[in-house]
C-alpha cells in the first residue's frame, strides 16, 4: 500500500528531516510510527499525503508513484486518505455535522448520501447526539473524535494519524486507538505516528522507528 | 383497484442525488452561502458595496450628462446646412434650375430655394420694417439656396469640401456655412466622451482594487478553512468558488447601488432642469439610463466584481498550502 524508496527530505534552510528511508506497508495493515519529536514522523506522513515532496527518492502509494503524479491529481489522491491530526483543525463556524460532511461535499456527494454517511461516522465515534453542536462546546476528546469522523467519513483506503492522542488522557487515548483498530479490521490501512510507547506495546502491532530522520532496524512486518 | 408498486422506481437514485443536480445544487448553495457570509458582516460589506456603487455611478453619471446634452442639441446637430448667396444678376429661373441640379449631387441631401422676393417679404414681416423696397429703391437681398448635406458629408472636413465646390459655381457669390459651431460642438462632445472613458477606466480599476482587497482579507480570515479543505482533497476550483461568488455579489450590489444613486440624482436635478427649460419654452427634461445601458452597468459591475476576486484569488490562494 505504502512504499518509500530511498526517500530523503531536506527543508529549505538545510534541515534534513528524513534520510534514505525505505519501507513498505502492506494493504490492510495497521502500523505505528514512533520516534522523538523532531525525528521526522510528521514529515513522513506529509510525504504520503503529498503535503510535501521528497527531495530525493520515491513515494509509491497503492501502486502509483507520487513523483509522477500531476498537481491536478493531488486532490483526488487526498480523497483516498483520511488524516487525523493532534490538533483536529475543526472549523469553528460550522456544526459538528458540517465539519464531518466537508470531505463529502468536496467529493460532490448527494445530500441524502451525506446525511447517511455523516451520521454513520458520528455514530461510530459516539457523537451522534452532538451533530448540531459547535466545536467550541466540545471537550478535547470529543473534538478529536469529530476529527476522526471527518477523516473516515469518505471511507478512505488509508488512514494517517499524527499524534492523535497527544493531548488526551490515557483513558481517551485507549478509546481512540480502539477506534483505529476497528477501522483497520474493516480493511483500512492505518498508519499512526505516536510517542505513546506503552499503548503500542500493549497492542502488539508492527512499528516503524525513526531517529533523527533515519529508520531504525526494520520491525517485524515493515520490511524494505 | 390499487396499482401494483414499482420497486425498481424506488431503487433508482433520487433526483437530488443525480450528479448534475448535485453539481448545480452545490454551486447554488455556495452562492447563497457567500451572500449569507457577507450579510454577517453588514457594515464591512456595505462599505465595499458603497465604494463600488459610487465608483460605477460616477462614470455612468458622466455618460448620462453627455447623452442628455447630445439629445438637447439633437435638433441642430443633426442638420447642419450651407447657405449659397447667388449673384444678383442670376435670374430667378436659372437659380431655381441650379437648386434642382444641386439636389442630384452625391453630397447633398436636400436644397431649398429662397427667392429674394420671398426673403424680403419675410424680413419685412419679421422685423416690422414696412416697405423696405420703397425706401431703398430696390431689393437689397440676393437669392439664396439652402443646402443640407447628406449625413456622410456632414462632417467638418466634408462640409468644408462641399463649400469649396459650391463656391466655384459661377452663379454663387458667397457660401456661408455654420462650420464653427459644428466643429466646436463636436470637439466638446469628443472631449466629453474621452473624459468619460478615462474616468470610467480609472474607476473600473478602483472597483478591481476594492474588490481584490476585500477578497484578500476574506481569504486571510478563512485561512484555516482553506487549509483544511485542501488537506482533505478540495480542488482549486472548490476552494476558489466561494470567493469568486463573493466578488460577484459585491459587483452586483455595487451596480444596484449605482442605479439607485443615479435615479436619485436625476430625480433631484430634474426639478430645476424642467424649470430652466420652461424659461426657454422647451419641455426638455433629463433622462435616466435606458434599459440597455442599465443592463450594461449591471453586467459591468458583476464582471468587475468577478475579475477583482479572480485576481485576489489567483494571487493569494496559491500561497495557502497545508
Amino acid at each position: 500500500m505504502i512504499q518509500f524508496i530511498q526517500v530523503s527530505k531536506r527543508y529549505p534552510g538545510g534541515h534534513e528531516a528524513l534520510r534514505d528511508v525505505n519501507f513498505r506497508i502492506p494493504r490492510g495493515q495497521m502500523t505505528f510510527l514512533t520516534g522523538h519529536s523532531g525525528a521526522g514522523k510528521s514529515t513522513l506522513l506529509r510525504l504520503i499525503a503529498r503535503l510535501e515532496r521528497p527531495t530525493r527518492g520515491q513515494v509509491v502509494l497503492a501502486g502509483r508513484n507520487l513523483d509522477r503524479m500531476s498537481r491536478g491529481a493531488t486532490p483526488y489522491l487526498r480523497r483516498q486518505i483520511g488524516i487525523v491530526f493532534q490538533n483536529p483543525h475543526l472549523l469553528e463556524d460550522r456544526t459538528v455535522f458540517d465539519n464531518v460532511a466537508l470531505p463529502l461535499v468536496i467529493a460532490g456527494a448527494g445530500r441524502r448520501e451525506i446525511g447517511r454517511r455523516v451520521r454513520a461516522a458520528l455514530d461510530k465515534v459516539g457523537l451522534l447526539e452532538r451533530e448540531r453542536a459547535y466545536p467550541v462546546t466540545l471537550s478535547g476528546g470529543e473534538q478529536q473524535r469529530v476529527g476522526i469522523a471527518r477523516a473516515v467519513v469518505n471511507r478512505p483506503t488509508l488512514l494517517l494519524a499524527d499524534e492523535p492522542t497527544g493531548n488526551l488522557d490515557p483513558e481517551l487515548s485507549r478509546e481512540i486507538m480502539h477506534l483505529f483498530r476497528q477501522f483497520n479490521r474493516v480493511g483500512t490501512t492505518v498508519l499512526v505516528a505516536t510517542h505513546d510507547l506503552d499503548l503500542i506495546r500493549r497492542l502488539g502491532l508492527p512499528e516503524l522507528q525513526l531517529r533523527q530522520g533515519r529508520l531504525l532496524a526494520p520491525a517485524a512486518a515493515a520490511t524494505p | 383497484m390499487s396499482r401494483p408498486g414499482h420497486p425498481e422506481r424506488r431503487a433508482r437514485p433520487r433526483r437530488d442525488d443525480h450528479p448534475l443536480a448535485v453539481w448545480l445544487l452545490h454551486r447554488a448553495q455556495v452562492l447563497v452561502a457567500s451572500l449569507g457570509r457577507l450579510s454577517r458582516t453588514p457594515v464591512a460589506s456595505l462599505m465595499t458595496v458603497a465604494a463600488i456603487g459610487i465608483a460605477l455611478a460616477l462614470p455612468t453619471g458622466l455618460y448620462l450628462v453627455v447623452s442628455n446634452l447630445e439629445r438637447l442639441s439633437g435638433d441642430w446637430n443633426g442638420q447642419p446646412s450651407l447657405s449659397l448667396f447667388l449673384r444678383t444678376e442670376v435670374s430667378d429661373v436659372r437659380a431655381r434650375g441650379l437648386a434642382g441640379r444641386l439636389r442630384q449631387d452625391a453630397g447633398i441631401a436636400a436644397t431649398r430655394f429662397l427667392s429674394r422676393a420671398t426673403a424680403l417679404q419675410e424680413l419685412e414681416q419679421r422685423a416690422g420694417l414696412g416697405d423696405i423696397q420703397a425706401t431703398l429703391g430696390e431689393n437689397p437681398l440676393p437669392d439664396v439656396i439652402l443646402v443640407r448635406p447628406t449625413a456622410v458629408a456632414a462632417t467638418p472636413t466634408g462640409m468644408a469640401g462641399l463649400a469649396r465646390r459650391l463656391e466655384a459655381l459661377p452663379e454663387v457669390a458667397q457660401v456661408r456655412l455654420d462650420l464653427d459651431w459644428v466643429r466646436r460642438f463636436q470637439g466638446i462632445m469628443a472631449l466629453a466622451h474621452q473624459g468619460t472613458l478615462i474616468v470610467g477606466t480609472l474607476l473600473a480599476l478602483t472597483v478591481l482594487i476594492v474588490v481584490g482587497n476585500t477578497i484578500r482579507l476574506d481569504i486571510e480570515n478563512r485561512r484555516e478553512e482553506i487549509m483544511v479543505s485542501k488537506m482533505i482533497g478540495a480542488t482549486d476550483g472548490f476552494v476558489r468558488r466561494p470567493f469568486l461568488y463573493s466578488g460577484l455579489w459585491y459587483g452586483l450590489g455595487g451596480a444596484l447601488l449605482a442605479w439607485l444613486l443615479l435615479a436619485l440624482a436625476i430625480a433631484a436635478l430634474n426639478v430645476p432642469v424642467r424649470r430652466l427649460a420652461g424659461l426657454y419654452l422647451s419641455d426638455f427634461s433629463l433622462q435616466g439610463l435606458t434599459p440597455e445601458a442599465a443592463l450594461a452597468v449591471l453586467g459591468l459591475g458583476i464582471l468587475l466584481g468577478l475579475a477583482g476576486s479572480w485576481l485576489a484569488v489567483g494571487r493569494h490562494l496559491g500561497a495557502i498550502e497545508p
